[in-house]
């Protein structure tokens, strides 16, 4: 791998998806692209690398991102995040929003388990709160992830990691080797394609928002960008769900922490009165 | 420290088993088949189970419903672990007081989640 194509390859992966490609990573260049290289055609990953910095192809760009993109997840990651929902903003949620629809949106929904598990909590918790109906928006910047997202198609081990036997038995049925969730679950969960860099305004407002374990991947400057975009978006009484390793602190002050809820945030409407509007009225 | 009975016929699978458990801090003895585990249980309740299905002797569902009739035998966590994956294994297992289940193959990483679900770390 030559460093002219290695930085090419962090300027693209910037641009494109936000990605902070750190320095020394050829090991994690090799693993993500040495399947693609093959699947494409070229001898080996450095080939790769030359052709994506002298032709500009844009089917070959989008693939490389894709693949460099990390789309780890798993059902009722962290717990925390699902367990601060059901006992703290659902309830307070319920009571403010009177029509019994709250609207959430998974902002890196990857391959789905983020949004599926807050349907089937909410389907088990159906009794307690017969008028409530979560609308849930599940976007990512990768296709094939959100092709399977909506295939609701997972294998003996993701179905494993995160979830309860009793909700699999309950949510999925057995299909030759893998699992399927119910088209209740399914259908309950709306995908579709958003590139968090872009404008996010068509994603409408939010009453909660989980973004968790992308903004980590970017610099200061899009953290901010990114942060910013979703206040405007958030319901002044919204949440925030960031990832356990993530923070607003030192990048906005759009948002301020909950105390003793790690990871839930909401908005500092105190800091909102001065900020100007980037959009919308 | 808790103490966790593992019961399978292979010999392979006790040792992995036992290498996860042990790091996740358990105390670990071992049974061959269902009425090994039964005796051992008769001596001394563990804490947790992990069970296979599948063995001679006796199975591990028998072992279950025989257990839950033992004097004390209510109270050890059972998670069964098994290559047994249809629903119908899955859903019978939890009838008979099966907490949780993992289907084979399995890693650390799933034991370790399925038995933080299950509370017994």
């Amino acid at each position: 791998m030559s460093p002219e194509d290695t930085e090419h390859l962090a300027a693209m992966l910037k641009q494109r998806s936000g990605l902070i490609l750190g320095s020394d990573k050829t090991y994690l260049i090799e693993s993500r692209l040495a399947p693609v290289a093959r699947r494409e055609g070229f001898a080996n990953v450095a080939a790769l690398l030359t052709s994506l910095r002298t032709r500009r192809d844009e089917k070959l760009i989008y693939t490389v991102t894709d693949a460099m993109t990390t789309n780890e997840t798993f059902f009722f990651r962290d717990k925390t995040p699902f367990d601060q929902f059901k006992s703290d903003v659902l309830p307070a949620l319920a009571k403010t929003r009177l029509s019994g629809d709250i609207k959430i949106w998974c902002a890196a929904a990857s391959t789905g388990q983020e949004p599926y598990s807050l349907a089937m909590m909410m389907e088990d918790m159906r009794h307690q709160y017969p008028r409530i109906n979560l609308d849930i928006l599940g976007t990512d910047i990768s296709e094939r992830c959100l092709e399977k997202a909506q295939s609701g198609l997972y294998t003996q081990f993701e179905v494993q990691r995160g979830l309860p036997i009793q909700m699999m038995v309950k949510y999925f049925e057995k299909v030759d080797e893998m699992w399927r969730l119910s088209p209740k679950i399914r259908q309950a969960i709306r995908f579709r394609k958003l590139n968090l860099l872009d404008n996010l305004h068509s994603v409408g407002r939010q009453d909660v928002i989980y973004c968790r374990n992308v903004l980590i991947y970017f610099d200061l400057e899009t953290k901010k960008r990114v942060l910013e975009q979703i206040a405007n978006l958030l319901a002044d009484d919204g949440y925030l769900f960031l990832g356990a390793a993530e923070t607003v602190l030192g990048i906005t002050d759009a948002f301020k922490p909950m105390t003793g809820m790690r990871g839930l945030y909401v908005k500092n409407t105190a800091a909102a009165a001065t900020a100007p509007r980037r959009f919308g009225t | 420290m808790k103490t966790c009975l593992v019961v399978d016929d292979s010999r392979v699978i006790r040792k992995v088993a036992r290498r996860i458990l042990e790091n996740l801090q358990f105390e670990v003895l071992e049974a061959a088949d269902g009425l090994e585990a039964l005796n051992a249980c008769k001596t001394a309740m563990p804490n947790a189970i992990l069970l296979d299905w599948n063995m001679p002797v006796m199975d591990g569902i028998t072992f279950l419903r025989q257990l839950r009739k033992e004097e004390g035998g209510k109270a050890p966590v059972v998670v069964f672990c098994t290559t047994e994956n249809d629903l119908s294994h899955i859903t019978e297992a939890l009838t008979e007081g099966a907490s949780e289940y993992i289907m084979k193959p399995f890693d650390g990483e799933i034991l370790e989640a399925k038995f933080s679900e299950v509370g017994l770390i």
